[in-house]
C-alpha cells in the first residue's frame, strides 16, 4: 500500500538496526499447535524493527485470555494485567509517559465482555494505543464457552442447546466509540495483516484492529466461510483509500449504494460501472465506515476509518503546560492556601 | 491571599467571658448552611480560638424543601483552650425552618439557645416537618431559651430598594443569621465582608445585598436586645506560627503534592467520583501547575488500572475512593501486590455496607483494607487521626509505597474529610525525604531481585534499554519474575510478600502514650476518633482517674512496641465507629482481653460517650 510505504520512509532513524529476532523474548511460546496467535506474533515481531521506536520505549499490555499471553513473548516492556482491564493500565502507561508506544492485546471475551466498558472509553478518549482484538468467537483459556461475538445458536460447553445471546459487532462498537483508526485483518493473510498493523503503528490516537483469529481447539475453522483460500477472493473486500470498492478473483464485482443499503454488482472488469462506492478512510463523519461495518458479504478488510484528532496525552500535557505557564509551581504558597493568620 | 494579624475590638455592651462554645447552623440543604458555617469558622480562626468543625449534610443534593430529609447542618466548637472535637451538645442552634428545628433541637444542651426563623413556621412547613402542632407555642421547647426572629421579613426590609427578586432576597437570610451570631460571640465581621466582596465581585448588587444582610442581622441582635448580653471567647494558647484552616480532604491532597514535589516523581491520580472522597480529586485537579496528572476514569476499576499503569511507567500513582469503590478495586489491588508496584489507595470511609450512608462517617472498612482480597494478599495500612494529620499520613503513604515497592492503604473517613481545624502551615523540609532508587547495572539486575534492607524489588520503568521485562498477575518465579506454577516457589513468594510488608515495622516511630505508662485503663484508638478519645482521657485524667491512651496510625504492620504497652494496663478499651474490627485484630495478635466501645450511627463519638465507656471499666458507674 502506497500510504504505508510513504510513512515508513519518513520514519526517524534511531539506534542500531534491529531485526525480528531482537523482539523475541526468551520465553517458550505456549499456545496450542496450529493456533492463529503464532502467525500474529510473528507478524508483529517482524513489523517492530520498521516502526522506528527504540525497543525500550515499546510496551505491550494485555488482559486475560489466550491472546493476553502475547506480551511474555515480546522482548519489550510488557504487562500482563487482569481480565478486561488492559486498556486502563495502558491508558496510565501512555499518559504518564507519552514517549512510549503502547500496544494492547485483547480478545473477544477480554475486550468486549468483561472489558467492554474500558474499550469504548479508551477509544472515545482517543488514547494513543494500538489495540489488537483477536476475535475467535469463543472463550479458549476457560475451555470453550460462548463469547460476545459467538453466533446466535452456537453450541458450546455453556450453551449445549445453542446460545441465546445476540453477538456484538466489534467494528461497529469501535466506530460508535469514535475510534480514530478502525481496521480489520485476518491471521491467514499475513502481508495484509502486516500492512494494516504498520498503518496502526503510525497512527496518532486510538487504533483499533479486529483480527480474525482461528482457535484450533474450541472453534476451528470459524472464519473459513470468509477467509479460506478457495473463497476469500469472492467473500472479502480489501479496502483501499480513494479506490472503488471492487473485489472477486476476476475483479468483476463491486459495491454500490441502493438507498441506505449496499448491493453487490457484477460487471465486465474492463468496463466497471461509474457508480461504485469509493473508499474514503478520512471522511469527517463515520457514515461510510458505519455502512461498511454492517456488511458481512463481502467482508470488508483493511482500514475502514482513519482520522486525526488530538490524543488524550496531548490534551493532558497541554493543560499541564498551560497551567505551569500561568502559575509557576510554588509549594510554600500552595500550603498556605487562600487565607492564613499569624498567632504571635 | 491574606495574612491577617489578630486585633481585638473593644466591646460596647456587657460581655460574659466563657471558655468555649458550640454552635450549630441547620436549614434546608439549599439554605447555604455549609457556607454560613465556613464563614463562621474563618472568622473564629482569625479571632485566635482553637476550633473543630463537623459538617453534616444529606446525600440528596436538594431533598424536598422543608423536609427532615433535606436538613443540612454545620457544627463548630471554639475555645480559649485546646479543642479536640466539634463538641457534644450545641449551646446555640440556629434553625432556619421547622424541619431543621425538629431534627436538631434534642442535641442542644438544656438551657441552650434555639434561634429560629419564625417566618418559616407556616402550617404547610409544619406539616412537611411532621409537626402536628406549632412547637413555638406548645411549650415543648421549654427546656431551652427560644428566640424567634422574623428572619425572612427582616432580611426583606434590609434589602428593600435593591431591586432583587424574592428568591434572591431569600438567599441572603443566612447572612442575616450569621450577623446575629457574630454579635452574640462578639466577633468582627471584616473577614466575611471581604469574602463577600471577592465572591460576588462580578455582581456588585449581590455584594451590597449580602453586606446589608450581615450588618442588619448584627445590628438587630444588638438593638433588639434579644440575647440580653453577649459572650466572649478569648484567644487560645496556640503555638505561635502561621495558621490556616484545613479540611481532611484538602490536607490529603496537599500531602500527595508535597510527596510528588519532594521526591521529584510525577503525580498520577486515577479516580472516579464518589462521596466523600471526590474533594480529593477536585483539589488535585486544580493543581496541574505542579505537573499533577488527574484522570477521571469510567469506573473505579479503570481508575486503579490507570494508576497501576502509571506506576509501572514510573509515576507516583494514587487512586482515591470510598468503601464501595474499594470493593470494586479488589482484584486490581491484588495485581499491584503481585507486581510489587508502588501505589497509594485512599479510602475515605463512609457508612456501609453497599451504598450505606454516603455522607456519614464510619470506620467499618478496616478489615476490608486488611483482608478484603483473594489469596494471601498483604497490604500496608495507615490511618490519619485528625484533618491536619491527613497531610502527614498522605505523605507517609507515598513514602512507604515507594520505599517498599507496594500498594499502601490510607484510611481517612467522612468526619476527617469534611471536618476542619486550624493547621500550622507545615515546613516540608522537615519531612523525611524519599526518592526512587536507582536500579543496579543491568548485569546485576533481575525484575524480582530484592534489596536486603527493605526486601523491595527495583523499580524499572519502560524507557531503560537493557532492562526490558514483563510483569503480570500470574505467580512470579522468585528473582527472575518469570511465570511460575511451581508449588515450592508459590509458598516462598507468599512468604516473601508478607515478610516485605512486615519489614515496614522498622519505619514506625515509638508509640506515644498519653498519660501514665501503666495503670487501670488504656484506651486504644485509630483514625478519626482521636479527638473524642483524647478529650475524654484528658478530662478523666484531670479528675484523677487512672487512664491513658494511645492512637495507632500504622495499622499494618502494627507498631513493634504495642504488645508491651497493652500488657501494662488492667483493661484495654477500643472505641471504634464499627462493630469491633480493630478490637478483633488486637485480640488475635496480642491475646489481650480488650473491650470494645462501638457506635455505628454515621456520627462521630461524643466525648461523653467515651468517658462513660472508660468509667464503666474503672467501675465508677
Amino acid at each position: 500500500m502506497a500510504d504505508m510505504q510513504d510513512e515508513l520512509e519518513t520514519l526517524p532513524a534511531s539506534g542500531p538496526v534491529l531485526q525480528a529476532k531482537d523482539f523475541k523474548s526468551d520465553q517458550l511460546v505456549r499456545w496450542c499447535p496450529g493456533c492463529g496467535d503464532y502467525a500474529i506474533l510473528s507478524v508483529v515481531q517482524k513489523l517492530m524493527p520498521s516502526v522506528g521506536i527504540p525497543k525500550e520505549n515499546i510496551v505491550f499490555v494485555s488482559g486475560i485470555g489466550c491472546s493476553s499471553r502475547f506480551p511474555y513473548y515480546m522482548n519489550t516492556y510488557g504487562f500482563h494485567s487482569i481480565h478486561g482491564r488492559a486498556p486502563t493500565v495502558a491508558t496510565g502507561v501512555k499518559c504518564a509517559r507519552p514517549e512510549l508506544q503502547v500496544w494492547v492485546i485483547t480478545g473477544d471475551g477480554d475486550g468486549l465482555s468483561i472489558g467492554g466498558n474500558h474499550l469504548i472509553h479508551a477509544l472515545r478518549r482517543n488514547v494513543d494505543l494500538k489495540i489488537l482484538l483477536f476475535n475467535n468467537k469463543i472463550y479458549g483459556l476457560t475451555k470453550g464457552q460462548y463469547s460476545p461475538t459467538s453466533e446466535l445458536g452456537m453450541k458450546t460447553k455453556s450453551s449445549p442447546m445453542g446460545t441465546i445471546d445476540a453477538p456484538l459487532n466489534p467494528i461497529a462498537i469501535a466506530l460508535a466509540a469514535e475510534a480514530s483508526f478502525v481496521a480489520r485483518a485476518a491471521d491467514t493473510d499475513l502481508p495484509h495483516l502486516a500492512e494494516v498493523l504498520g498503518r496502526a503503528a503510525k497512527h496518532k490516537g486510538s487504533a483499533f484492529i479486529e483480527i480474525f483469529q482461528n482457535c484450533i481447539v474450541f472453534n476451528d475453522a470459524v472464519w473459513d466461510p470468509v477467509i479460506a483460500k478457495g473463497v476469500r477472493d469472492e467473500k472479502t473486500l480489501k479496502l483501499q483509500h480513494g479506490k472503488p470498492m471492487i473485489f472477486g478473483a476476476k475483479k468483476d464485482k463491486g459495491l454500490r449504494l441502493k438507498g441506505l443499503e449496499t448491493e453487490v454488482v457484477t460487471f465486465d472488469p474492463a468496463n466497471p460501472p461509474a457508480d461504485l462506492l469509493t473508499h474514503n478512510e478520512h471522511a469527517t463523519t463515520p457514515t461510510l465506515a458505519n455502512v461498511l461495518a454492517q456488511i458481512g458479504d463481502p467482508m470488508p478488510l483493511g482500514v475502514l476509518r482513519s482520522v486525526e484528532r488530538p490524543a488524550l496525552h496531548e490534551l493532558m500535557t497541554g493543560q499541564i503546560d498551560h497551567a505551569k505557564k500561568e502559575k509557576p509551581a510554588d509549594l510554600a504558597k500552595l500550603l498556605k492556601g487562600p487565607e492564613t493568620w499569624t498567632v504571635a | 491571599m491574606s495574612d491577617t494579624t489578630i486585633t481585638s475590638k473593644p466591646a460596647a455592651l456587657p460581655v460574659e467571658e466563657i471558655e468555649s462554645a458550640v454552635i450549630r447552623f441547620a436549614g434546608d440543604s439549599g439554605d447555604g448552611i455549609q457556607l454560613t458555617g465556613s464563614q463562621f469558622t474563618t472568622t473564629t480562626a482569625f479571632a485566635g480560638n482553637d476550633l473543630s468543625t463537623l459538617p453534616d449534610f444529606p446525600a440528596e443534593i436538594r431533598a424536598p424543601v422543608g423536609t427532615i430529609a433535606g436538613v443540612s447542618g454545620f457544627q463548630i466548637q471554639f475555645s480559649s483552650r485546646e479543642v479536640l472535637t466539634p463538641g457534644d451538645a450545641p449551646d446555640v442552634l440556629v434553625a432556619m425552618n421547622p424541619a431543621a428545628l425538629k431534627a436538631n433541637y434534642k442535641d442542644v444542651r438544656t438551657g441552650g439557645i434555639l434561634l429560629v426563623n419564625k417566618d418559616t413556621f407556616s402550617q404547610a412547613n409544619l406539616v412537611k416537618a411532621g409537626y402536628t402542632q406549632n412547637p413555638l407555642d406548645d411549650g415543648s421547647l421549654s427546656d431551652f431559651r427560644l428566640i424567634q426572629v422574623e428572619l425572612s421579613r427582616l432580611t426583606r426590609n434590609a434589602l428593600e430598594g435593591l431591586g432583587l427578586s424574592a428568591t434572591e432576597t431569600e438567599r441572603c437570610k443566612n447572612f442575616f443569621a450569621l450577623g446575629m451570631t457574630y454579635w452574640l460571640y462578639d466577633r468582627p465581621m471584616d473577614a466575611t465582608l471581604k469574602w463577600i466582596e471577592h465572591k460576588f465581585k462580578k455582581n456588585p448588587k449581590y455584594v451590597e445585598a449580602n453586606h446589608r444582610a450581615l450588618h442588619a442581622g448584627n445590628a438587630y441582635a444588638e438593638t433588639a436586645e434579644i440575647f440580653g448580653h453577649h459572650f466572649r471567647v478569648r484567644k487560645a494558647p496556640i503555638k505561635p506560627g502561621l495558621y490556616r484552616n484545613i479540611t481532611g480532604n484538602e490536607a490529603t491532597a496537599l500531602g500527595f503534592i508535597t510527596a510528588s514535589q519532594l521526591s521529584g516523581l510525577q503525580l498520577w491520580l486515577g479516580s472516579y467520583p464518589i462521596t466523600p472522597a471526590s474533594d480529593v480529586l477536585h483539589e488535585l485537579s486544580k493543581h496541574k501547575n505542579f505537573g499533577v496528572k488527574t484522570f477521571q476514569a469510567e469506573d473505579e476499576i479503570a481508575a486503579i488500572g490507570s494508576a497501576i499503569g502509571a506506576s509501572f511507567a514510573g509515576c507516583l500513582a494514587l487512586t482515591t475512593t470510598s468503601g464501595p469503590g474499594i470493593a470494586l478495586k479488589g482484584e486490581a489491588i491484588g495485581l499491584a501486590v503481585m507486581t510489587e508496584l508502588p501505589l497509594v489507595i485512599l479510602n475515605v470511609q463512609r457508612g456501609g455496607p453497599s451504598t450505606g450512608l454516603p455522607t456519614k462517617t464510619e470506620q467499618a472498612d478496616l478489615l476490608q483494607a486488611l483482608y478484603g482480597r483473594n489469596g494471601e494478599c498483604p497490604v500496608p495500612v495507615i490511618a490519619a487521626a485528625t484533618p491536619g494529620d491527613c497531610y502527614e499520613m498522605a505523605y507517609e503513604a507515598c513514602r512507604l509505597a515507594v520505599k517498599y515497592m507496594t500498594p499502601v492503604f490510607l484510611l481517612t473517613d467522612g468526619y476527617l474529610a469534611n471536618g476542619s481545624e486550624p493547621w500550622a502551615v507545615p515546613d516540608p523540609s522537615k519531612l523525611q525525604k524519599f526518592e526512587k532508587a536507582t536500579p543496579p547495572p543491568a548485569a546485576d539486575w533481575k525484575p524480582y531481585k530484592r534489596d536486603p534492607e527493605t526486601m523491595a524489588r527495583a523499580w524499572v520503568a519502560p524507557g531503560l534499554a537493557g532492562y526490558e521485562h514483563r510483569i503480570g498477575g500470574i505467580e512470579k518465579q522468585d528473582i527472575t519474575g518469570t511465570v511460575s506454577y511451581d508449588p515450592e516457589n508459590h509458598e516462598r513468594m507468599v512468604r516473601l510478600r508478607a515478610a516485605k510488608v512486615n519489614k515496614i515495622a522498622q519505619d514506625i516511630p515509638p508509640t506515644e502514650v498519653l498519660g501514665e505508662k501503666k495503670g487501670k485503663v488504656l484506651v486504644v484508638g485509630w483514625g478519626g476518633t482521636y479527638g473524642a478519645i483524647t478529650a475524654a482521657v484528658q478530662n478523666l485524667q484531670k479528675a484523677g482517674k487512672s487512664v491513658s491512651s494511645v492512637h495507632i496510625r500504622h495499622l499494618n504492620p502494627l507498631p513493634p512496641d504495642l504488645g508491651d504497652i497493652l500488657a501494662a494496663y488492667e483493661h484495654v478499651l477500643v472505641p471504634e465507629l464499627n462493630m469491633g474490627q480493630f478490637l478483633k485484630v488486637l485480640r488475635a495478635k496480642y491475646l489481650v482481653p480488650a473491650t470494645g466501645l462501638n457506635k455505628v450511627k454515621g456520627q462521630p463519638f461524643k466525648v461523653s460517650e467515651i468517658e462513660a465507656g472508660i468509667q464503666s471499666l474503672l467501675g465508677d458507674k
